[in-house]
């Protein structure tokens, strides 16, 4: 068990890190420095294929979609990116780290460094929405203090003032999926992985998720979505990766869209009568 | 800030999954009773069993014309024997007297003392009876025996007697012994059974902690915490069954049944902190260990 002190200066070391991307004024993908990478990554379930020799990277500070049919591996991605799972063969690197190197002891440490939606929630059901976003914060050794100033916060931006004391069993589908990106985001993770963050959700809500996951992605956090949602994909003009059977078969560095955008006109696009806009593709 | 923290956490949980916590403490608590009142049981058995072995002795009678000179050069061999403990003396007017006291009537016909001078001879462990006999006693061969002293008329040969309250005593100890591991064995399981299904209804829970980036002590701490309090609270309650059961029931049968009463057996507040600790440590341990499959994720 790390001491205290240990747990203190991790935390300030991990602020410092933060801070050090947060200033850069610009969310352009910096050259070079790729936040993913997987080469040649393969994942054998008994029988089924999850993955098969896939290859990409994701540079810091993009704002990726995953995007396939269902059973074709986007789950298994996010999965083998937070160590979940194992790869049977292939590397995969994140911030440079190859995971395979990661110990068992220090996976928790590399975890906190990535904020994860999950397709199925997976709230604490003992816990109230409040508790929910707070135990991201209390795993790093956050103190009350903290926890009292960011949770009602990111709470807020995701809509869920008014259900603070509901029990995860109390929340509709996609209040619940809500919950889940609150509690992905409150420790300001470089890397926010997102799988079906929409799903649940009517056009609306989803339009204001995908504006909170841009938000979240201009303060220089990097974003990787998996998700079914065509239309809101053909939308956003972002880069697309698609998946089939566990192969990548599209990587669309959809050059087309403005980087700098504001979330508002995200929202207004996203909002517009669904049909792609004259001069894509 | 940590301590309290694991501490709320601990209380949340027993509060919100009240059930299995409870089916944990009642384990706790039915298998302590057991063990309370099993241990004294064990303890008065082989109390009694030893007490019975120590009964175990040789006789040696001595001629009926030894002279005092006799008496005391026999008892010096005896004492050098290997395998002797002590050595008591039974001059022929105490064993006369002993007698009549048990049987007046037949003792009051008899004009003179019949009975021999005699050492009773205390082999320093029971089994090494027939050692000290066969040098009181030794064999020359061909089923011959030659006397250690000339002033020796004879020696008890209660050879078969000796082997039957040997062999009986070994058993019951033995089985005392076999029975209480046997039953440490299954309380340690039946409590660790019990916590492993309450941990195994909150593994997701746990599987999602670790998801979010929690390390391994970070969610084990409240569950041992949990541990500590179920099983304190089962041996207590345990505890104070016992007590009230030791005051109304045991204490005044005490006087007339000696097997409560025997002096091994072990004193009420070593037994409060025996089970004390067994059921601490057992639901704490076993709630930790429990724990470790389910946090492999
Ligand atoms: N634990 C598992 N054991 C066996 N096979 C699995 C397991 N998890 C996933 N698979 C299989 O691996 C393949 C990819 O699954 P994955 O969950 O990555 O799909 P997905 O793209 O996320 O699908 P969806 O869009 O429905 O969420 C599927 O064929 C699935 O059946
Ligand atoms: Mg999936």
């Amino acid at each position: 068990m790390p001491s205290r002190i240990d747990i203190a200066s991790r935390a300030r070391k991990r602020s410092r890190d933060l801070a050090a991307q947060h200033s850069q004024p610009s969310p352009q993908p910096s050259s070079g420095r790729k936040v993913i990478e997987f080469r040649g990554v393969s994942k054998l379930y008994a029988g089924d294929v999850g993955l098969d020799h896939a290859t990409f990277s994701i540079e810091r500070g993009e704002f990726v979609f995953l995007v396939g049919s269902t059973g074709s591996g986007k789950s298994t991605v996010m999965r083998l990116l937070i160590k979940e799972l194992e790869p049977t063969s292939g590397v995969i690197r994140v911030a440079g780290h190859d995971l395979a190197d990661i110990g068992r002891r220090r996976v928790p440490y590399f975890r906190r460094n990535i904020g994860v939606v999950f397709q199925d929630f997976k709230l604490l059901p003992n816990r109230t929405v409040y508790d929910n976003v707070a135990y991201a914060l209390q795993v790093t050794g956050g103190t009350r203090k903290e926890i009292r100033a960011k949770v009602p916060d990111i709470l807020r931006l995701t809509g869920l003032s008014t259900k603070l004391h509901n029990f995860p069993h109390q929340l509709s589908g996609g209040e619940q999926q809500r919950v889940s990106v609150a509690r992905a985001f409150v420790n300001h993770p470089p890397l926010l992985l997102a799988d079906e963050p929409t799903g649940n959700l009517d056009p609306e809500t989803s339009i204001d998720i995908m504006r909170l996951l841009y938000r979240i992605n201009r303060t220089g956090t990097t974003v990787l979505v998996a998700t079914h949602d065509q239309a809101m994909v053909d939308k956003m003009r972002r880069r697309v990766l698609e998946l089939a059977e566990g192969r990548i078969v599209r990587d669309e560095a959809a050059g087309l869209y403005t980087r700098d955008e504001t979330t508002r006109d995200l929202a207004r696009r996203l909002r517009a009568p669904s049909g792609r806009p004259p001069g894509l593709e | 800030m940590r301590i309290g923290f694991f501490l709320r956490e601990a209380i949340r949980a027993t509060r919100r999954s009240a059930a299995p916590s409870f089916a944990a403490l009642a384990t706790v608590l039915v298998t302590l009773l057991v063990l309370g009142v099993f241990i004294p049981i064990v303890q008065a058995t082989n109390g009694a069993a030893n007490s019975v072995r120590g009964r175990v002795m040789v006789d040696a009678y001595l001629k009926t014309d030894a002279t005092g000179a006799d008496v005391a050069r026999v008892r010096g061999e005896i004492l050098a024997l290997p395998h002797v403990s002590r050595v008591v003396y039974v001059s022929k007017q105490q064993a006369l007297a002993q007698q009549r006291k048990l049987d007046p009537a037949a003792y009051a016909l008899l004009g003179s003392n019949p009975l021999p001078d005699t050492f009773q001879v205390i082999p320093d462990n029971p089994g090494n009876v027939l050692l000290v006999r066969n040098e009181l006693m030794i064999p020359t061969g061909g089923g011959a025996t030659r006397m250690l002293d000339p002033a020796i008329q004879s020696v008890s040969n209660r050879r078969t007697d000796t082997k039957k309250i040997l062999e009986v005593t070994n058993l019951v100890t033995i089985t005392a012994a076999a029975l209480s591991v046997l039953l440490v064995i299954a309380s340690v399981l039946l409590i660790a059974n019990t916590i492993r299904l309450s941990l195994y209804a909150r593994r997701r829970e746990v599987e999602v902690m670790k998801l979010v980036g929690a390390t391994d002590w970070f969610i084990r701490w409240p569950f041992v915490i949990e541990g500590v309090v179920v099983g304190a609270a089962g041996a207590l309650l345990a505890l104070a069954v016992l007590g009230v059961a030791k005051v109304a029931l045991l204490d005044p049968l005490a006087h007339n049944w000696t097997l409560i009463a025997a002096p091994h057996t072990i004193a009420f507040p070593a037994l409060v902190i025996v089970l004390l600790a067994t059921g601490v440590l057992v639901s704490a341990v076993g709630s930790g260990l429990s724990l470790r499959r389910f946090l492999r994720v």
